[in-house]
């Protein structure tokens, strides 16, 4: 992989020139709340949060959007497709790994078997740019495998101090560094020291820890476990790890229909397979009834499910569903119980 | 970068850059209310290509659109033999169904698919297949029971069973009453209990329940068989019992699945049980894979 040297110094530049390709997304602090961070449209440089924490909702948005039209339809001349920001060029910067996993998840879940063009319009006009992090005491990627990125990205900064090594990972990001040759520098020996030592400082950093192994059988074991209807009392349902979550797909499809009532929207929407209604079917059976099925259901999908189906899990251990549950239910905490069985039955 | 080049997967019945979530109009030929709150609805594509064009698998199903109201997963029940007329047997049971019974013959609907597996007729070549439904599950059975009668040169035996509470709720009576007298398929009929409406044909046939049929079945060689088997949970438990005493192999014993299939290919989890995805991996399922998963009837 090519790597060169972007000093620091000329990183706002480096910002401000890339919106001659498209819109550029960065990570703001909200002001109102410090310390509180979003994904947003850059307007000026300086807006960037370079030592930003995960953001409330990861890059997913920009992709698989919140709600979008899919089709406009008349009762006469049937439905006729529209992609929302299809035109749209789009660079993610300052992705963390985990974040840049997410989106390869996304990636073979939106494009295997049948395409999605919704998606697919969308990200191939998106560029991505990650950025390297320090973690805090919710992040678990290095358990997850996702605390490092080989690929699944165009440009990739990581910070050794007064620079930034950029790797570069596709024949776009060679461009996008090529168009702007007069800020980038070679790597020299001592460069490279600096990263093996962010390295060393980032691997001593992390505080979370879950141990995966053999987690699909564990779970498969623990079907039964009482530990599911006890985390089934706590869930609220509500959802919020869902929607924080960067490896969350899931959507319902629903009609709107204009007051002509011969025309209307098709959308997409985000769901929850926590929400009460989302095994529901016509005639009123529910396949998951009970709130224990389908918090079950949530844990089996990431980390049983998908790694049945694609080889790895879903979770990415961004630490996102940990800051956002309102019942304070951790991730982390439910898996070590399962498996040293420790959870407490009352 | 995308990890995935869309190119390189199998699009199954879709090209590359075609939509799978866009519905072509369709027009209702023709309303036939079989029995109570059951129709039978016959659609053609309204472009003849591909009307034509159109290809399916028993067993496979297409989400059906009321233009205004919402998407609904629905199977078919014709033969791909039969080309031109696509027919559901549709039960009047949410909204979206509720709605299409609102609609006439001409008015215009949505339709995307096929979707799913269906059943894996080549496979199944050259073995009998004993076809065993229960109330409405003759709706995706009744499919593979023409499609094999077309192709009566590729399959052994063909039995039916086929068992529902009262004479009403029989679905396709007549056309199942006349292949009684057939010789090339040993057809089986059975109800619970007589006629609750004076409309309905008295019944002459057997009384009792569709796992007293497996009496007549005599001298299936079970080795060279596949049992198809779709009905409610409670059949389920019975007639799968009857089916491994017969000696039937798990992965001989194929059913269909219901769940909330909204997008039909994958992508919305709705349908997700276990690890499969009952839109893609289903919705035929071997009795091996259902009780691999937990969640399945």
């Amino acid at each position: 992989m090519k790597v060169v040297k972007l000093p620091k110094s000329k990183v706002e530049e480096f910002l401000s020139s890339l919106q001659d390709f498209g819109e550029v997304i960065i990570p703001k602090e909200k002001t109102e709340h410090p310390g509180v961070y979003y994904f947003d449209v850059m307007e000026n440089p300086s807006e960037m949060a370079w030592e930003y924490l995960r953001t409330i909702i990861p890059p997913k948005k920009y992709l698989h959007k919140p709600r979008e039209v899919i089709f406009k339809f008349h009762k006469e001349q049937g439905y006729q497709e529209v992609i929302e920001d299809k035109e749209t060029k789009r660079i993610l910067f300052g992705l963390h790994p985990c974040d840049i996993h997410g989106i390869k998840i996304l990636d073979v879940v939106f494009n295997r078997d049948y395409m999605d063009p919704y998606y697919y319009a969308r990200r191939k006009n998106t560029v991505i740019i990650g950025l390297s992090c320090l973690p805090d005491e919710k992040c678990f990627c290095k358990s997850m495998n996702t605390d490092y990125v080989e690929d699944g990205f165009d440009l990739f900064l990581s910070d050794i101090g007064e620079d930034f090594l950029v790797a570069v990972g596709t024949s776009l990001g060679d461009d996008l560094v090529a168009e702007r040759a007069h800020l980038f520098s070679e790597v020299e020996e001592e460069d490279r020291r600096k990263y093996l030592a962010f390295r060393k400082k980032r691997n001593e950093s992390f505080r979370l820890e879950l141990d995966i192994s053999d987690l699909p059988y564990i779970l498969d074991l623990e079907q039964k476990s009482p530990i599911w209807d006890e985390l089934g009392k706590r869930c609220l349902t509500c959802g919020s790890c869902s929607m924080v979550c960067p490896t969350c797909y899931c959507f319902n499809v629903y009609d709107t229909l204009n007051l002509d009532a011969k025309s209307g929207q098709r959308i997409k929407q985000w769901d929850a397979c926590l929400f009460k209604d989302y095994a529901l079917v016509a005639g009123g059976h529910n396949f998951r009834e009970n709130r224990a099925e389908r918090v079950k259901n949530r844990y089996y999908h990431k980390q049983f499910r998908m790694v049945e189906q694609y080889g790895k899990p879903s979770c990415v251990g961004c630490g996102r569903c940990i800051d956002a549950c309102p019942a304070g239910i951790d991730v982390v905490e439910v898996l070590t119980k399962v498996r040293e069985g420790s959870y407490v039955t009352h | 970068m995308l990890l995935t080049n869309p190119s390189q997967t199998v699009c199954k019945s879709y090209d590359l850059g075609s939509n799978p979530y866009k519905p072509e109009l369709a027009r209702i030929i023709s309303i036939d209310p079989m029995v109570e709150d059951n129709y039978l609805f016959r659609f053609r594509f309204e472009d003849p290509d591909l009307n034509n064009s159109f290809q399916y698998r028993p067993g496979q199903f297409m989400e059906l659109s009321v233009i205004g109201v919402g998407e609904a997963p629905i199977s078919i029940s014709s033969t791909p033999t039969r080309r031109g007329v696509i027919e559901m047997c549709i039960r009047r049971v949410g909204r979206v169904t509720n709605a299409l019974y609102r609609l006439k013959p001409n008015d215009l609907i949505g339709l995307r698919g096929p979707f799913g597996n269906g059943f894996p007729v080549e496979e199944m070549k050259g073995h009998s297949l004993l076809i065993v439904a229960g109330g409405l599950g003759m709706v995706p059975l009744r499919s593979i029971l023409l499609y094999a009668l077309d192709n009566r040169q590729d399959y052994d035996r063909i039995i039916l069973l086929y068992g529902t509470r009262y004479p009403d709720h029989l679905l396709f009576r007549s056309e199942l009453e006349a292949m009684m007298y057939r010789s090339d398929v040993e057809c089986h009929l059975i109800v619970e209990k007589p006629a609750l409406s004076p409309d309905t044909p008295e019944w002459r046939g057997k009384f009792g329940l569709v796992t007293d049929l497996f009496d007549d079945v005599k001298d299936l060689d079970v080795k060279r068989s596949y049992a198809l088997v779709v009905g409610p949970p409670i059949f389920y438990r019975f007639v799968l019992t009857k089916c491994l005493d017969m000696g039937f192999s798990k992965d001989h014993i194929l059913m269909s699945l219901e769940r909330r299939m909204e997008c039909g290919i994958g992508k919305c989890g709705h349908c997700e049980i276990g690890s499969k995805k009952v839109c893609t991996d289903g919705p035929v399922f071997t009795y091996w894979d259902v009780i691999n998963l937990p969640e399945m009837i």
